[in-house]
């Protein structure tokens, strides 16, 4: 039987980078594949080329040994391929039904298609109304719709973009007994992933990618996460080196903080309570959405609307105080946009040094210091080894991990009392990733406070020394990170710690007031 | 079907030359025009464009019509950058001229008073009259979140009823014979004069601003604020920016040098306070910002172009007949053409066969 599908030295070429370069591999029917690489390895476009969203320079794509050339994705679907975006597009407003009625021919019938909707979803125990808004489902449940749309169409291969990302442990489970369940009926999966874990869990093929080309194919489950690692980034895989130490004085102190929604998609904050020391890393878990941008933005002073006594910065009230104020105190942030937010694209590396660094030594009397902040800039350069040509490049030249650790030197630099950190390593390499944590820590072991939100929870487990769950806008009580366990962190990222009835139960009157 | 996609690395070379490539397409939709008109088309874009800078008239003229386009095009500039849209400089220009002519009348009792000092103080008053009509913008935004470029716009008309009210009431001349004007001012409140020419001191203090701007903008942390609001409005609120400072501060100033234009204009060229105390400066000076790419140095070229515009339009009045639009046309057809040049710098066209869809074939 010829494979389901086969790649022959695709090759695909951006302006600036080859994005692949004679890149093979074979699919076979009822295989659940993994394409393995870090971000930027080149799988993104490769998938792409499959689903015939662009098209390769070079080389052949074969469906059940026959060539075919992919122009569309109408036509990728017509072939029987499925794909679940990393990115969902779907309407808040609409339901389920009407969301996937959206992708389908105009006249379909709405009631029919919620039918089939709904026996798709008894087939695969996916647990989704067809009916309801999608605005009121979790995330999890949001990829589900995605995943009925593509299962809707019949696919004899289904290909997944990172999709365990903003999902909890338990969620992930049940997506892994789907994928199984449908290869077993004969459908071939591609799985797109950086997550050694979960491809030697789920997979029986991998295609490892590095730079845009193939470095590799193996049997996931005859591997270690070491020899994966060697694959994927050309060496073992980083350890950070923690050492525990006692905790300081108490520097940002949160007791009662609520706030309502900005706008009709935000979630609002409800009763947060926690403590962070100095010399500390309080991690903060949960699934993107529940309430870390919006705590972010309080925290930072980019929100100024909670009570002054909810936020507390080294026992002043902060809670209506600007960014500009709180970073005097020894403030320093990360956000999670890079771009727009963390650093303007349209303005030098050495320009964006003065977002966050606007005392003496850069600004005297009204006037840019240009020498100090080009040095400056050089500086964080070379120590967080960024990857750009110098501090007159613009920032939006720069690649996204490098510019992620742009502004994490940034902060370092500043030696904050207090960081705040989103995201650190979202986009980074491997390499970098270790490195950036490396400082957190070392920024820790000097006595700065710092609280990190972070969806991985690799990540958390690795360097915090509490941990804290953050789920639908409250969170939960902190945890030693020793007495921590993945299981049920799992389980409070869905809002169910001891106590959170009776803190829910709390705070409902007061909604009911507001 | 035509559609419009973007280009993967606009040019930056032809992102500079893209206001000159205006000039030249305006120039030759300029010829079109004459000859469907049934000029010759060489001699309407000589006298348009060339008759202005033969002689020393022509560029003492075009000094006097530079002076209060780049005054206010530097303001409107700084605005511009920091995404704050004010549409009303006319309306500031023309309460600048009111306040300094209020004060100049004050003062002025005809027996030879005035001097630098009372130019100075009558400058001042202009600045405050153009800063307070461009304050009752901030504050409308500020405070109700009133969309700046209607409330300005809406506020021109305002301040040109009020110019009226007024040179048909208390300021009019008592021995004017019921012209609605003011007593011409007394020599000791013009501005000084380049001998034997109009050109004034405006056009030194317009130039003194563009430097100053392009300081605040270049080398200023004030400057990268206003930067930074107007490119990041998100990263602006990450580094602890305030934009409501940046309201305040970028309205107050293009108003106040919207109000020294005014001020210019009735203690240069027109001597008095009239009904009608600009062509239409304010709006002029919008086009001139945006050809001028909101650099406070590329203005000043700019606006030497509007000038031009408005020479050349009044040459062509006189010497070939052509209507009194065409001043207002040539403007159009600038701001017309700057426009497209960028459209097309930034992007290309693609001819799509069949259905459109939805999904873009390029970039990773």
């Amino acid at each position: 039987m010829p494979p389901r599908l086969a790649l022959d030295n695709i090759s695909k070429s951006y302006p600036t980078v080859r994005a692949n370069d004679g890149v093979s591999l074979a699919v076979q029917p009822g295989e659940i594949h993994a394409v393995l690489g870090e971000n930027g390895a080149g799988k993104s476009t490769l998938m792409k080329i499959i689903y015939g969203v662009v098209r390769p320079d070079s080389g052949t794509v074969r469906w059940d040994g026959r060539p075919v050339q992919i122009d569309s994705p109408a036509q990728a679907r017509a072939l029987g391929l499925g794909m679940v975006f990393q990115h969902f597009s779907l309407f808040d407003t609409l339901t389920v039904a009407e969301n996937i009625a959206l992708g389908l021919p105009g006249d379909t019938d709405i009631h029919a298609l919620e039918q089939r909707i709904a026996d798709t979803v008894d087939q695969y125990g996916l647990e989704l109304e067809p009916r309801r808004h999608v605005h009121t489902l979790s995330v999890g449940e949001r990829q589900r719709v995605e995943i009925v749309r593509a299962l809707l169409g019949k696919p004899r291969l289904l290909i997944l973009d990172e999709p365990t990302s903003v999902l909890t442990p338990q969620a992930v489970h049940r997506l892994f007994d789907i994928l199984r369940q449908l290869a077993g009926e004969g459908c071939s999966i591609l799985y797109i992933s950086h997550k050694l874990d979960e491809i030697r869990s789920l997979c029986h093929t991998c295609t490892v990618m590095r730079a845009g080309r193939v470095t590799g194919e193996c049997d996931p489950r005859l591997e270690t996460e070491a020899g994966l690692s060697r694959l994927m980034i050309g060496a073992e895989l980083p350890v950070v080196e923690r050492t525990s130490r006692e905790a300081g004085d108490v520097v940002l102190r949160v007791s009662g903080l609520d706030l309502p929604r900005a706008h009709p998609f935000a979630t609002p904050l409800r009763d947060i309570s926690f403590e962070l020391r100095a010399g500390e890393i309080l991690g903060v878990a949960g699934v993107s959405g529940n309430g870390q941008q919006e705590l972010m933005a309080a925290l930072s002073g980019e929100d100024t609307r909670c009570a002054a006594g909810s936020i507390r910065i080294d026992g002043e009230p902060a809670g209506r105080r600007s960014a500009a104020w709180r970073r005097g105190r020894g403030l320093a942030f990360v956000p999670e946009e890079r771009l727009g937010r963390g650093a303007v694209p349209e303005l030098s590396l050495a320009r964006n040094v003065l977002l966050s660094h606007q005392g003496e030594a850069t600004v005297r009397r009204g006037f840019v210091r240009e020498g100090a902040v080009r040095a400056l800039a050089a500086g964080i350069i070379g120590r967080f080894r960024v990857k750009a040509p110098g501090p007159l490049a613009l920032a939006g030249s720069l690649s996204g991990g490098n510019l992620q650790k742009y502004i994490v030197g940034r902060e370092v630099v500043r030696h904050p009392r207090l960081l705040l950190v989103a995201q650190p390593t979202w986009g980074v390499d491997v390499g970098a990733a270790a490195q950036i944590r490396g400082e957190l820590l070392a920024l820790r072991d000097e006595g700065c406070a710092i609280l990190l939100i972070s969806e991985e929870l690799d990540e958390l487990f690795e360097i915090s020394d509490r941990l804290i769950v953050i789920a639908k806008g409250r969170v939960s009580p902190p945890v030693p990170i020793g007495e921590a366990q993945r299981e049920r962190i799992g389980q409070w990222m869905s809002g169910l710690w001891p106590g959170a009835e009776a803190q829910a139960g709390l705070a409902e009157p007061e909604a009911a007031h507001a | 079907m035509l559609e419009l996609v973007p280009r993967a690395q606009p040019s930056r070379l032809m992102s500079w030359l893209s206001p000159v490539l205006a000039v030249i397409l305006t120039a030759a939709c300029g010829a079109v025009m004459f000859a469907a008109v049934g000029k010759s088309p060489l001699e309407g874009l000589a006298v348009f464009f060339l008759e202005p800078i033969g002689s020393l008239r022509g560029w003492s003229e075009i000094g006097v019509k530079v002076a209060p386009l780049l005054l206010v095009s530097v303001g409107l500039a700084l605005c511009f950058r920091a995404n704050i849209f004010n549409i009303g400089a006319e309306g500031q220009l023309v309460l600048g001229s009111i306040v300094a002519g209020a004060v100049i009348l004050h003062f002025d009792d005809g027996s030879g008073g005035g001097g630098p000092w009372m130019i100075a103080l009558a400058l001042l008053a202009g600045a405050v009259g153009g800063a307070f009509w461009a304050a009752i913008v901030a504050w409308l935004r500020d405070r109700y979140n009133a969309n700046e470029i209607l409330v300005s716009l809406m506020l021109v008309y305002v301040a040109e009823l009020l110019l009226s009210y007024l040179v048909h009431g208390v300021m009019r001349d008592p021995d004017g014979f019921g012209f609605p004007q003011s007593r011409l001012f007394d020599d000791g409140f013009l501005l000084p004069v380049w001998p034997g020419t109009r050109l004034h001191l405006g056009v030194v203090l317009a130039l003194a601003a563009s430097l100053l701007a392009w300081v605040l903008l270049a080398r200023m942390f004030a400057g990268f604020r206003l930067t930074v609001g107007g490119l990041a409005p998100l990263a602006a609120r990450y580094a602890g920016f305030s934009s409501r400072r940046a309201l305040w501060g970028c309205l107050l100033l293009s108003g106040a040098l919207a109000g020294v234009a005014g001020a210019c204009e009735i203690m240069g060229p027109i001597g008095q306070l009239t009904p009608s105390v600009s062509p239409g400066y304010g709006f002029a000076a919008i086009i001139v910002a945006f050809v001028g790419r909101l650099h406070p140095v590329g203005v000043v070229f700019s606006s030497f172009v509007m000038a031009l515009f408005y020479i050349g339009g009044e040459l062509s009045q006189t010497r070939m007949g052509m209507p009194n639009a065409i001043t207002g046309i040539f403007q159009g057809i600038l701001l017309f053409a700057l426009l497209a040049c960028d459209v097309l710098i930034h992007k290309r066209f693609r001819w799509r066969l069949g259905a459109a869809s939805t999904v873009r074939a390029d970039g990773p």
